[in-house]
């Protein structure tokens, strides 16, 4: 049904075959989650620039693109819209480099628990949640400040109870 | 460089990101995880004693939430680089019911980061996920959907779902949360639709759509569009309110400045609005009754497209496809004037995503137009485009052209116009991208016909040489089968197959070659063409191993037909082909023998030199260890000193039975067929299929016969038959002969599927044994139903067996050997001699997979005259489903005959050997504690046998003795798995212990997952060990000592004994 579609899964892979970034919305077995990774790392890298965007992968399509050293892949089902995929890839980008401030791989590889926090602000069950920038930065911005306060907090009982105890 | 905020975490991707290897990596990680473990471990220890220690303890015994986190985001880290985290998955879920944020988001988001729906550990997390839903905290209740969203399953729908859509529909709580609600029901209503109640929901769902946020609404109405899918009727009453929403955002452009997107007012929301009116509305279509609101959504739909640019319209489009037709011509002109524009007014501009945005507009207004059955004008437009697409240098563009181009082929009317780009698809075929490769040559595949298959074909063979590997097999595959569906002439699909063999060989199935020869044989004059060519090929240095075999065996068929071409002597031929014999492996051998024997037969007057070398051949293979070729070489030699006679043995193969390429029927299974006017067909459709074929039988013997011409009726192969029986055919391409004059007639059927034996039913076994009666003209129907009584006893003693002359008494058959006992050996192997009298022979060969087999009966008139009126009456027994193909009408009569017997589709074909561990084994064998699962008997009455025997009987019932988990040497273990068509594989586990002082009895032990499998199983092997015949000699004997009641009319070469040897 062609309004049942949704994105299987979602991976960030470094040129160097390093992943970034797993977000599966279809259940997949660790065993199945290892070979998709090997096999579509093994696929997609070695790919020469100037190709198109898409890899067909056993029956699905995979809509991937390159940012920097980045490739960002999703699949989705054969008969989805490739181009419509590539925006919200691009989408996706653009709320990371507006977080971070022209993000980098870097950025991703030490804080990729708030890559992981972005697209859960972007995507539910394989679906397109927020479209507005603006909306998943406030969010980010405010799940932040609630670790901090958190942090905080943490910090000054345990200052009380490490003074209790002198 | 940003910092994650947790040292010791960045310390530690630090460290892996300094690795200078994979070794080096290994250890740190291996190194972390022990700390991690070790943490973990200590932890657990203190939990306990948590309360007896003042708080200042936690510090010092447990982990402080910090490091709880630090360590499960290292868990995250190492899981991500690829490494097997199988621990600690308790800890992530516990941080789902930490007090605090920090905590319980790390646990949220690194459980829905490492387990998936249908892990176990994820049944404890439903409980927390469930408080924090039904919390106060808003942002607990983010967490929780989010994670219910992404990976909830069944269980998490049964507990969670009327609790998420309470919030869904409350009015107290914010928007961030109700819009997670929406999409989290999504997915546990997607997955589960029987499970979440959504009775009612119309009104609510109305109601939400009155909703002022936007993020709430694009979720919601996500959500919309799923129920709706699944039930249209209920959700009208939302129309006119998405048509609303939908005036607000397109006239008014209501929305906060935030909800657009490349300056277009909220498209994802827009599209889903228009997705849920068409919808709808396609159900209004048919009643009609509500025209007006529909055709008032469509009108806002075709202005929604007026306003053009992103992927608004992408969806905006697909809405459209789903209606089946758009009847107000009205909407249809002016929605026809917008599509028209999309097509010729958008161009290319600088920056990529709005091209790719322009162009997704562009393709769905493409597939629009195919949708809507547009004229053929427009029709021609869009292949125009397409055209120029695929011809662009941005290789999206391409790509999609191309795909697009394939979609089109499915309206008839523009398919010549897509021929006239065929030049530019086939430059596509080399382009450097192969996801174009693949899209081009699908193209090429789907538009080929009679009238460009010539040239298409040789494209994709010239492309062949330089295609890279991952496509050859699928480019041989589709060259083989367009050959075959559009040969303009015979000729032409022989030198294709054999090009497509020379330069891909490893990737030509047998079925293609098999298929060549097929056609060979049956037109004659192809014969002389295809030998030459075979022969031509054979001069070239290195030819493939399928090459010699098809080149042997053409030239063995019909060599002599080249005879006064220079190079093609009998002598000639065979030094050729002779050359290859050392390069080619064992399966290759009997066909070069087989075609050394014709070589020879055909050496006329006789080459006392050729003969000599061919003869050293054949008694060079007389001891090799495969048995196959030892008797080819022993049978071939001894024929061929016989002189004249070998003339008959060896005569031209007869005509193949007409039947379906099994290349084509997989192509078919999935399109349609296009092929009507190809060569091949017409050729299938003038030759009558079901034709007499008149085989030139020579008198073997002067006083045998007065020069019969034998009238074979070839029966049609059903299309039921699964597996190609060419090969038989082939690789036996002397006992074919000879069998042909034999079976003068061969039936073949196919068998299968036991049904699961979960309904309990003690006849399991007798019915798996379906009687198969062979009756005579008069033989009606009380004889079936006798015969299904027998079946079902399934009595292996005198009663399996009731010959029953039908108007003569002292016409009364006798059977010779005996049946019972050859059951029993079919029961063991899987061809063999299932019946035979001084007139008839029953063959039987089987092959069995899983939980499907097929069975041939080859019936084998032994006489000289014909049997008429055969028939195969095949009951169908009750827990087995049967594919008959025809069964030939005439072995003439002689004997009018009815002979019931049992086919042996038993139990143990259906199992296939398993060896398991004693790790396997134990629990499993302890799991099973007793009857009805595990059932014990102590069986009477055993024949005696060595245990060596007994464990070889095991083996060839498919049950795999497996040595060395039992301690007492006397006992055996067995295992197998048992397949059927509902059910899995299923364990099968059989312990027997013997009695080394009484070897006629045993106790066995059997044991399996389900009650009738184990007591059936149990009766079987018990049925095995009793009964078994002591076999005085191979079940299967050498032809000449099969016959000893009546020797058989025709003493030269008993077709009855060929055709055992043929089994």
């Amino acid at each position: 049904m062609g309004y049942d579609r949704k994105i299987h899964f979602v991976l960030l892979i470094s040129r160097q075959g390093k992943v970034r970034l797993t977000k599966w919305y279809s259940p997949y077995t660790q065993k199945e989650r290892t070979k998709i990774i090997r096999e579509l790392s093994g696929t997609i890298l070695t790919r020469a620039p100037k190709l198109c965007n898409f890899v067909e992968w056993r029956g699905f399509k995979v809509v991937y693109k390159r940012y920097a050293s980045l490739y960002f892949c999703m699949c989705v089902d054969q008969d989805d819209n490739e181009l419509e995929i590539l925006e919200i890839i691009h989408h996706f980008v653009e709320i990371l480099d507006r977080y971070f401030g022209s993000v980098c791989e870097l950025d991703l590889i030490f804080n990729f628990h708030k890559a992981y926090f972005v697209l859960d602000e972007i995507l539910i069950a394989g679906e397109l949640q927020e479209s507005s920038k603006k909306t998943v930065a406030r969010l980010i911005a405010a799940q932040d400040s609630l670790v901090e306060v958190a942090k905080e907090q943490e910090s000054s009982i345990s200052n009380i109870i490490a003074q209790a105890t002198k | 460089m940003a910092l994650s905020g947790m040292r010791g975490l960045s310390v530690f991707i630090s460290d892996i990101r300094n690795c200078q290897n994979k070794e080096q990596e290994r250890l740190r990680v291996d190194k972390e995880l022990g700390n991690v473990r070790t943490r973990f471990k200590n932890e657990k220890a203190t939990h306990l004693m948590f309360f007896l220690f003042t708080l200042t303890h936690i510090r010092i015994y447990g982990l402080t939430p910090y490091e709880k986190k630090k360590y499960v985001w290292k868990m995250l880290y190492i899981y991500m680089l690829g490494y097997d985290v199988d621990f600690g998955h308790m800890e992530a879920v516990s941080l789902i019911s930490a007090p605090k944020y920090p905590e319980k988001q790390v646990g949220y988001i690194v459980t829905s980061c490492l387990l998936n729906e249908n892990h176990d550990f994820l049944r404890i997390a439903i409980n927390a996920v469930r408080n924090d839903i039904i919390g106060r905290n808003e942002t607990f209740q983010c967490l929780a959907l989010t994670l219910a969203g992404n990976i909830g399953g069944r269980e998490f729908a049964e507990s969670l779902a009327p609790d998420v859509q309470k919030l869904l529909i409350s009015s107290s709580c914010r928007p961030l949360v109700r819009k997670k609600a929406a999409l989290c029901l999504l997915r546990l209503y997607r997955k589960n639709p029987d499970v979440v109640n959504v009775d009612g929901w119309s009104d609510r769902m109305a109601q939400l759509l009155d909703e002022r946020d936007i993020g709430v609404l694009t979720s919601s109405m996500s959500l919309l569009v799923s129920l709706v899918s699944n039930n249209h009727e209920a959700y009208w009453s939302c129309v006119p309110k998405c048509v609303k929403i939908l005036e607000r955002l397109a006239r008014n452009q209501d929305v906060p400045q935030e909800y657009t997107y490349y300056g277009i007012p909220s498209p994802w929301l827009q599209v889903c609005l228009i997705l849920n009116i068409s919808i709808i509305r396609w159900t209004w279509i048919c009643p009609g009754s509500y025209s007006s609101p529909s055709s008032m959504g469509l009108t806002i739909i075709v202005e929604q497209l007026e306003d053009i640019t992103v992927s608004r319209e992408v969806k905006t489009m697909r809405a459209l496809q789903y209606f089946p037709e758009v009847e107000d011509p009205n909407t249809r002109r002016s929605l026809f004037e917008v599509l028209q524009r999309i097509l010729m007014g958008t161009d290319v501009v600088k920056n990529v995503n709005k091209n790719n945005a322009s162009h997704a507009v562009l393709f769905e207004a493409l597939a629009l137009v195919m949708h809507l059955d547009a004229e053929k004008e427009m029709m021609s437009q869009c292949v125009a485009l397409l055209g120029k697409f695929i011809a662009v240098r941005e290789p999206n563009i391409r790509y999609l052209g191309l795909e697009n181009m394939t979609r089109m082929l499915m309206v008839a009317e523009v398919q010549d116009i897509i021929k006239r780009h065929q030049a530019q698809i086939i430059t596509s075929l080399k382009d450097p991208d192969i996801s174009i490769r693949r899209r081009a040559l699908d193209l090429l595949y789907g538009m080929c016909d009679v009238s460009n298959a010539k040239d298409i074909v040789e494209e994709l063979l010239q492309y062949l040489t330089t295609a890279d590997f991952a496509m050859r097999e699928e480019l041989s595959l589709k060259a083989a089968i367009l050959a075959e569906k559009f040969a303009p002439d015979l000729s032409w699909y022989v030198d294709v197959i054999l090009q497509l063999i020379d330069k891909a060989g490893d990737f030509v199935s047998d079925d293609i070659w098999f298929r060549v020869v097929q056609f060979v044989t049956n037109n004659e004059d192809l014969q002389p063409y295809a030998a030459l060519k075979a022969r031509e090929y054979l001069d070239k240095p290195a030819i493939h191993e399928t090459m010699v075999k098809v080149s042997a065996y053409v030239l063995g068929e019909y060599s002599h037909l080249l005879a006064r071409r220079p190079g093609c002597s009998p002598k000639e031929i065979f030094n050729i082909i002779h050359e290859k014999l050392p390069t080619v492996s064992i399966s290759t051998i009997p066909i070069l023998l087989s075609t050394y024997a014709k070589i020879l037969m055909h050496t006329q007057p006789p080459d006392r030199e050729l003969q000599s070398q061919i003869w050293a051949v054949f008694s060079k293979y007389e001891s090799c260890i495969d048995a196959e070729i030892q008797q080819r070489a022993v049978e071939y030699h001894a024929l061929s000193m016989k002189g004249a006679a070998l003339m008959d043995i060896l005569a031209e193969m007869p005509k193949f039975p007409e039947r379906q390429s099994s290349l084509i029927k997989k192509a078919e299974d999935s399109e349609a067929d296009t092929a009507e006017q190809s060569a091949i067909k017409l050729r299938a459709q003038q030759q009558n299929s079901n034709a007499l074929v008149v085989t030139d039988q020579r008198p073997a013997n002067g006083a045998q016969s007065a020069g019969q011409l034998g009238l074979v009726k070839v029966p049609i192969l059903s299309n039921a038959v699964r597996f190609s029986s060419i090969d038989h055919k082939i690789t036996h391409g002397q006992d074919q002969s000879a069998a042909e004059r034999v079976s003068h007639a061969n039936g073949a059927l196919t068998v299968v599927d036991p049904q699961p034996p979960s309904t309990p039913s003690p006849d399991l076994l007798g019915d798996l044994l379906g009687p198969l009666a062979i009756e005579g003209p008069t033989g009606a129907a009380p004889q079936s139903e006798a015969s299904v009584a027998s079946g079902l006893e399934g009595g292996v003693d005198a009663d399996a067996l009731a010959i029953a002359p039908i108007e003569e008494q002292a016409n009364a058959v006798q059977p010779i050997g005996d049946i019972a006992e050859r059951f029993h050996a079919l029961c063991l192997k899987d061809s063999g001699v299932l019946y035979e009298d001084p007139y008839i022979q029953i063959g039987l060969k089987a092959e069995w997979g899983g939980h499907r087999g097929r069975v041939v009966l080859f019936l084998g008139n032994k006489i000289t005259s014909p049997l008429n009126s055969v028939q195969a009456l095949i009951l169908p027994p009750s827990h087995l489903r049967m594919e008959l193909s025809l069964v030939p009408e005439t072995i003439p009569p002689r004997a009018q005959v009815n002979v019931k017997l049992r086919l042996p589709a038993v139990l143990n074909k259906f199992l296939q050997p398993i060896s398991v561990s004693a790790e396997e084994f134990f629990p499993q064998w302890r799991s099973l504690s007793g009857p009805p699962l595990k059932l014990q008997e102590v069986v009477r009455g055993v024949r005696p046998m060595p245990l060596a025997e007994m464990a070889n009987l095991f083996n060839s019932l498919n049950l795999i003795i497996c040595p060395g988990l039992d301690p007492n040497p006397n006992n055996l273990v067995a295992s197998t798995t048992f397949y059927s068509e509902s059910t899995r594989a299923m364990l099968c586990l059989i312990r027997t212990e013997t009695d080394p002082a009484d070897r006629t009895q045993l106790r066995m032990t059997v044991a399996s997952g389900d009650p009738t499998l184990t007591y059936e199983l149990k009766e079987f092997v018990k049925e095995q060990l009793v009964n078994i015949p002591v076999p005085s000699r191979p079940p299967v004997a050498m032809p000449s000592h099969i016959q000893p009641t009546s020797p058989p009319p025709s003493a030269i070469s008993d077709p009855g004994a060929l055709l055992a040897g043929l089994l």
